[in-house]
């Protein structure tokens, strides 16, 4: 048995070593909030964050996942957490909804490393996930939104 | 009496009785209710709204939620006329009933033209829409939602709201006109007032309002305003449940591996290595369902080792009649058709012949398209528990009727033992009007001793395993007079037809002869040409082709407004005002063209270079599920010939707008999903076999290739139409159109690369 700490909490895990956190997540642990979608880390549905980071949860072991802390969207908080999906609420950014958890994990990393992102910034750090239903102009006028909403501390 | 008496006289009577029928009204939809499961303190109305005692209103929903909003758009209708409070407005998934049947997307399915208003046209839609109401099928596509559903969600919420009022004047011995509604409050000049909640329990014992009053659309409170959609905070915090995130106690998982070869079969296969790895229940064979192909299976306690365990199954197969077929070979044999057969006129008008032969001028170009997968960001999956004879299907399905019809055929079970939980899409585009993988789920699941499985497909078996949208050919003719003036168009395309084998599929009916998808697009455009013919030909190949985003049109747009530049340039003429030559008795085509046209600065060139790229612009118009848009994208073509949208404006008349947000989020996501396939979108066939297999060789648009996106609504009062698809066919032509600006180059074939 491995234990992964995952959105705060030290859970025992039964599935074997190699096999991808996102299935580990999605199905022993039933937080379905990250999804499936490629398999090989090229549209980003499965973004979670390993301390902090991150990270394609369809390709990452769960023994490459160490002691590091794992967060799903099921356990997103905090200011930027809290001021990105305000903004995905009044800006209206989702359709279909498949890829916005991931969308969110993404931007999320991207707020909490640069205050205030700028297009080029927003592009570098979302051209990793992918919507089939085009969102793309409203993930970026949302993550301007959030940028200036987040509390200075 | 004589026999042959009784015989004249049965045969009049069924005919007159069938003359009856036939005119009168298709039947209410309105629903009694009965079916609609109530939970402690809920009543339903009718067969469209329930009402809580603590005043919740519980919208009652036939059509599946893709990411088009239209649970919130028709939520908005029954709320609007219930004059409900929006803020107490829920969603709750329909059982399959006829008067949820979607009667507008049959009947716009007729190849009729869109100015034909005719005798033969208006009474075959009438006996059509008489039909469906009664053997159609339930189907969230063809962009006919709000169309389909927007008198009967406003009727019954009339209707509900009515018989509030009738409890209210009972119970307060008022006349019914004096009451007055708003947001979820009834009340009386006298002071009385009483909440929906408080008058559920009486308003339910009224009986049912089969015809209520309908709003001015002045009086509109909730219609017409831009409205966030209903279930954005569930699908932003990992909540919302997807077809692939039901998860039930006990459940199993299996993931599959198909024939490589579309359509084959298993031929033999050896399950022992498999069976014997961990957490491996089952391994199985399964034949393909509802048009689908044949493959193997393993069913395991957890995804991963079914996933783990199924490629470990070595596998003979029978590669069938798709073995040796390639798209290439598709292409050439597509055009070669065309060097002979005329194809079957959609529509015609004048000579078109001698109108040619007669021009001063002629142009003529060949355009080509490529197969395209759906690709939705939810790989294809479904849940199935069979157990005690009876069945529950959990799918993300467009279609709950006939996945009902495949899981009891694949079970062998009458269809009132199977249930269809209807749950969030992860993207349909049509890929969820085909019920091949929940025939396939419930096979698997039968031999699960009682025990639900989902079946989860890779997104290789996903991608590798669709109903493509048909490779096309189209030649394109046209002649001008010594002015410049057009006077003879002629389109005739080849290719497979979508509808025959998606028939097939569903109904298990024979090939249909004609099939207007062909031609949709091309046929049924606005241009008043002074001579046209418009024909496909019909080309049968093995290749499974399904419904994509805009169907016909996808492809047809293309050619048509791609050839429509052509010819203005031949004409040295203006490609704007060329077109609007052609509109003159079609005024609202005109405003969409010449109002995307001011917003873009269509006057004004793109601002001069300084960067070394070159810069173009380009237009198209189109009109498709009723609905008329405008393009004018502008592109940058840099020196190795890489090519960039820069900014799309873009208006669309899609007449009444019921929630303009919702309208707003499907222009941009349509311009994008159009662009994936004008830049990137290519299904190559090779020994029958897909050669795609995942988003990093079949790749879509990313955030930062997409262009700056405007949108104008135009203001309408006319009947609402299609808003999901209509944005998706005129984006290739402007950006091809575009090109040409930019660089001289014609680009005829898709997607769009320069050489």
């Amino acid at each position: 048995m491995l234990t992964l700490q995952i959105n705060g909490r030290a859970m025992q895990i039964a599935a074997e070593p190699d096999t991808p956190l996102l299935w580990v997540l999605r199905g022993e642990l039933q937080l379905t909030g990250t999804k499936f979608g490629c398999g090989m880390a090229v549209c980003g549905a499965c973004t979670v964050h390993l301390d902090g980071a991150p990270i394609r949860a369809c390709v990452t072991p769960i023994s490459a996942v160490g002691t590091g802390a794992v967060t799903t969207i099921e356990g997103l908080a905090g200011p930027e957490a809290d001021a990105l999906q305000a903004a995905w609420t009044d800006v209206d950014v989702v359709q279909c909804g498949y890829c916005q958890p991931g969308q969110l994990m993404s931007a999320c990393a991207l707020l909490r490393g640069n205050r205030a992102p700028n297009d080029h910034d927003i592009d570098v750090a979302m051209s990793g996930n992918l919507c089939r239903c085009g969102t793309y102009p409203r993930v970026r006028a949302a993550i301007h939104a959030a940028s200036v909403a987040v509390p200075r501390q | 009496m004589k026999r042959r008496t009784f015989v004249l006289r049965t045969v009049l009577a069924v005919g007159a009785l069938g003359v009856g029928w036939s005119v009168l009204p298709p039947r209410s939809r309105l629903g009694d209710g009965d079916d609609i499961p109530e939970v402690s303190g809920e009543s339903a109305l009718n067969g469209w709204v329930k009402i809580g005692t603590d005043g919740h209103v519980t919208v009652i929903m036939s059509k599946s939620e893709m990411g088009q909003g239209i649970h919130t758009a028709l939520a908005m209708l029954l709320a609007d006329e219930l004059d409900a409070d929006w803020a107490q407005v829920r969603i709750e998934m329909s059982p399959i009933d006829k008067i949820y049947n979607n009667i507008v997307t049959i009947v716009d399915g007729l190849p009729f033209h869109p100015d034909d208003d005719g005798l033969i046209r208006r009474t075959t839609a009438w006996l059509t829409a008489k039909t469906m109401r009664e053997v159609g099928v339930m189907i969230t596509g063809g962009s006919s939602s709000v169309k389909d559903l927007w008198l009967p969600m406003r009727q019954a919420g009339a209707s509900a709201r009515a018989m509030l009022v009738a409890a209210a004047a009972e119970s307060w011995k008022v006349p019914a006109s004096e009451i007055t509604v708003s947001a979820g409050v009834i009340t009386h000049p006298s002071g009385r007032r009483a909440s929906f909640g408080e008058l559920i329990a009486s308003a339910a014992k009224q009986p049912l309002m089969g015809t209520a009053p309908l709003k001015d659309p002045s009086q509109f409170k909730i219609i017409g305003r831009p409205t966030r959609r209903l279930e954005s905070a569930a699908k932003q915090t990992g909540k919302a449940t997807f077809g692939i995130d039901v998860s039930l106690p006990g459940m199993l998982h299996a993931s599959v591996v198909m024939c490589p070869t579309l359509g084959g079969t298993v031929q033999s296969f050896d399950g022992s290595a498999a069976q014997a790895m961990p957490g491996v229940r089952h391994v199985l064979s399964v034949v393909g369902y509802n048009g689908g192909t044949a493959g193997v299976v393993a069913i395991a306690d957890t995804p991963y080792h079914a996933m783990k365990a199924v490629r470990a199954i070595p596998v003979v197969w029978a590669h069938g009649a798709m073995a040796g077929v390639s798209s290439a070979d598709i292409l050439t044999r597509l055009s070669r058709t065309l060097d002979s057969a005329t194809g079957h006129a959609y529509y015609k008008h004048g000579d078109v012949t001698s109108a040619l032969a007669g021009a001063a001028t002629r142009v003529s170009a060949e355009y080509h398209v490529p197969y395209l997968a759906h690709a939705a960001m939810e790989p294809v999956n479904c849940t199935v528990q069979f157990k005690d004879g009876h069945a529950t299907v959990w799918a993300s399905t467009q279609v709950p009727g006939l996945a009902r019809r495949a899981a009891a055929k694949a079970l062998d079970i009458d269809e009132h033992d199977v249930d269809v939980r209807v749950q969030f899409i992860g993207g349909g585009f049509g890929r969820r009007l085909d019920v091949d993988f929940i025939g396939q789920a419930a096979a698997i699941a039968k031999v699960a001793n009682g025990a639900p499985v989902q079946t989860i497909w890779s997104r290789e078996e996903d991608m590798q395993h669709d109903f493509y949208r048909p490779a096309c050919v189209s030649r394109n003719a046209a002649g001008l007079d010594a002015s410049g003036k057009l006077v003879a168009w002629s389109a005739t395309s080849a290719g497979q037809a979508v509808l025959p084998g998606a028939l097939d599929r569903y109904f298990g009916l024979p090939g249909v002869p004609l099939d207007k998808t062909t031609s949709e697009g091309a046929y049924d455009q606005p241009y008043e040409y002074p001579a046209a013919r418009v024909a496909h030909e019909i080309v049968p190949l093995p290749v499974p082709v399904g419904l994509w985003r805009s169907v016909g049109h996808s492809h047809q747009a293309f050619f048509t407004e791609c050839f429509m530049d052509e010819v203005a340039a031949a004409a040295h003429q203006d490609p704007i005002a060329f077109r609007l030559a052609l509109l003159t008795n079609h005024p609202r085509h005109a405003a969409v063209l010449r109002r995307a046209a001011e917003r873009a600065g269509w006057g004004t060139p793109p601002p001069a270079t300084t960067d070394g790229l070159r810069r173009g612009r380009g237009v198209a118009l189109h009109e498709s599920f009723g609905s008329i848009v405008a393009m004018i994208a502008d592109v940058t073509v840099d020196a190795s010939s890489v090519i960039r949208a820069t900014r799309v404006v873009t208006a669309i008349d899609c007449g009444f707008p019921v929630n303009p947000n919702t309208i707003r989020q499907q222009v941009e996501g349509g311009v994008i999903f159009a662009l994936s396939a004008a830049f990137h979108g290519e299904i190559t066939i090779e020994n029958g076999r897909v050669k795609q297999s995942n988003y990093h060789d079949y790749p879509m648009l990313r955030m930062q290739d997409t262009p700056v996106i405007d949108v104008e609504i135009m203001p309408s009062i006319e009947h609402p139409e299609g808003v999901g698809e209509p944005p998706v066919p005129p984006v290739a032509p402007a950006i091809a159109n575009a090109i040409f600006a930019a660089t001289g180059q014609r680009l005829r074939s898709l997607p769009l690369r320069l050489s």
